[in-house]
């Protein structure tokens, strides 16, 4: 096994305020496998964006290791730094492309930092925006492209100086949902072809349904949840498990309950969690439900709504058929 | 006599008109050179070390910050008299086109400067803070991102600049530093002369209105937003 292209040790980032010191990060610690797509989740306010700023260190951290393609990043000065960062290629919520330059003067730009010969700048350049499907837009101008081609640019970009690892912030967040497809599938057909490490933030669970491998749930500046996504989705009634397979909220009559029933097929098969459900009689009905195949594993949740009197019953007649299954509400 | 033919026949026309001209576009342009050359680095300073900026520093931002209010607060009538003495010192003397070059620098440098730091500050941060990530040293931040991404901008507050410098380099006239102020005030003002002081309106009309059309042209190539 092969150390972990990221690695965050204990990480801590304090702002001094006055009053009291606002804990951003509180106590990080993570492994991103050489080659995974790692996304990190959590709430505006959770921490990932310092969480990002912390591992680019853009922003110092108060403590703790950030380690990158077994380079440890925290403890160097900032000209060692600006050499390292060419090791991590960064991908922008809004792009953040040069209005000036042209496609190819952009993606050209971090091999002008890193100080790549005129000659060879213009070969990796092709090399590049053909990567990203984009050849024929080279001597475009950004404000020519539409979002998700600006998007591609960015990555081309982030991906000039050959780096070890690919870090999204919010890569997809100002696009729709057709282009968001298609930009996901770029960034997993580069981590297939170019073995390249990748670490998405994301708020949105679409993005870490459709190409994530593992995940990080934080809350407030804390790992609350982590795991390779097939382990966390089986983690029924967890908080990410909830998230990534929704079902919709529901009104509740009075005098009834919810009871929350998640299986996966690894354990149950469907019919047999219908089957049990059935038993409970007409009173009791599926109100809401959702099956769905994630990462090579299919899950369900349903939702099942019956009288308050019956719950006891319920719960002890599914637990015993070997399937998960609660009270929400 | 038509009054078109009188009016080209005034012998202050013929002969002194083209002399001021020369005199104001020489003083304008090279004022102008100057504050393009001192006023970009000083907004650049006042960008830098704002908070947020390239180099925070509260300290040099509030001094540089005061000397340049304390520039634009003062009149140019006043500025122009009041640094006769370091005019002296630079040029020699205080009189003539190359004399006024000296105040219409000093005045006009921390205007462009206030407009630079506007200009720059409009340059998204994300921009700087891609830049940082891809290893880039702050002075090249400041040269090819900051001020290359704010370059139309800046180019049309360099065209306000120049436009303003026109507007003093008439003032400079009353205290001996030529061109087309002094001609409309000795000739039109002092001695009633319409003539000389409608052909100076029309000739620094026509100045204006090309610097502004240039101006605007450049600003429009540079932008490809």
């Amino acid at each position: 096994m092969t150390e972990p292209q990221i690695q965050l040790r204990a990480l801590r980032k304090i702002y001094p305020a006055k009053g009291a010191d606002v804990v951003a990060l509180d106590g990080i610690d993570l492994d991103v496998p050489r080659g995974a797509i790692h996304g990190i989740v959590g709430r505006s306010g959770a921490g990932k964006s310092t969480l990002i700023r912390c591992l680019t260190l853009l922003e110092r951290p108060t403590s703790g290791t950030v380690t990158i393609d077994g380079q440890e990043l925290s403890g160097l000065p900032e000209a060692k730094l600006r050499s390292a960062r060419r090791r991590i290629g960064m991908v922008f919520q809004h792009v953040n492309l040069l209005d000036s330059r042209t496609i190819a003067g952009n993606v050209a730009y971090p091999l002008e930092i890193a100080g790549v010969p005129r000659a060879q700048r213009a070969s990796r350049v092709a090399e590049l925006l053909e990567l990203v499907g984009l050849a024929d837009r080279a001597d475009a101008y950004p404000a020519e492209l539409s979002g998700g081609q600006m998007q591609r640019v960015g990555i081309a970009r982030a991906l000039a100086t050959e780096p070890a690892v690919l870090l999204c912030d919010e890569p997809t967040s100002a696009l729709d949902s057709a282009t968001t497809r298609q930009i996901l599938g770029l960034i997993r057909d580069l981590r297939d072809r170019l073995g390249i490490t990748v670490l998405i933030i994301t708020h949105e669970m679409a993005v870490v349904r459709e190409i994530c491998d593992s995940v990080t749930l934080l809350g407030h500046g804390k790992v609350v949840e982590h795991g390779a996504l097939g382990d966390v989705v089986g983690k029924y009634g967890s908080h990410l498990a909830r998230e990534l397979i929704p079902v919709p909220d529901l009104p509740l009559g009075v005098e009834r309950s919810l009871v929350e029933v998640a299986y996966s097929t690894d354990d149950v098969a469907t019919h047999v969690v219908l089957a049990a459900v059935a038993a409970l009689g007409t009173d009791a009905e599926i109100a809401a439900g959702t099956i769905e195949t994630l990462a090579g594993r299919r899950v369900g949740r349903l939702q099942i709504d019956l009288p308050d009197d019956r719950v006891e019953e319920a719960l002890s007649r599914l637990h015993s058929a070997g399937v998960h299954a609660e009270v929400t509400r | 006599m038509s009054w078109w033919s009188d009016f080209l026949a005034n012998p202050v026309i013929q002969q002194k008109l083209p002399t001021a001209t020369l005199e104001t576009l020489q003083m304008v342009a090279v004022s102008s050179l100057l504050t393009a050359l001192l006023g970009l680095p000083l907004g650049l300073l006042l960008h830098a070390t704002a908070a947020g900026g390239l180099a925070p520093s509260r300290i040099v931002n509030s001094i540089v910050g005061a000397v340049v209010n304390f520039g634009r607060s003062l009149p140019f009538l006043i500025l122009m008299i009041a640094v006769i003495p370091f005019t002296r010192w630079v040029v020699g003397t205080s009189l003539g086109w190359q004399a006024a070059v000296v105040p219409l620098t000093l005045g006009a440098v921390p205007f462009f400067a206030r407009l630079v730091e506007t200009s720059l500050r409009e340059v998204s941060p994300g921009k700087v803070e891609a830049a940082r990530v891809m290893g880039s040293t702050r002075i090249k931040i400041a040269r090819a991102v900051l001020i290359r991404e704010a370059l139309p901008s800046v180019v049309a507050g360099l065209t306000v600049t120049v436009i303003a410098l026109i507007g003093y380099s008439a003032m400079a006239g009353v205290i001996g530093g030529g061109g087309l102020g002094a001609l409309a005030i000795s000739y039109g003002y002092q001695r009633f002369d319409t003539q000389v002081m409608v052909a100076c309106v029309v000739v620094i009309v026509v100045v204006v209105q090309l610097v502004q059309v240039i101006g605007d042209a450049l600003a429009r190539r540079l932008d490809h937003r």
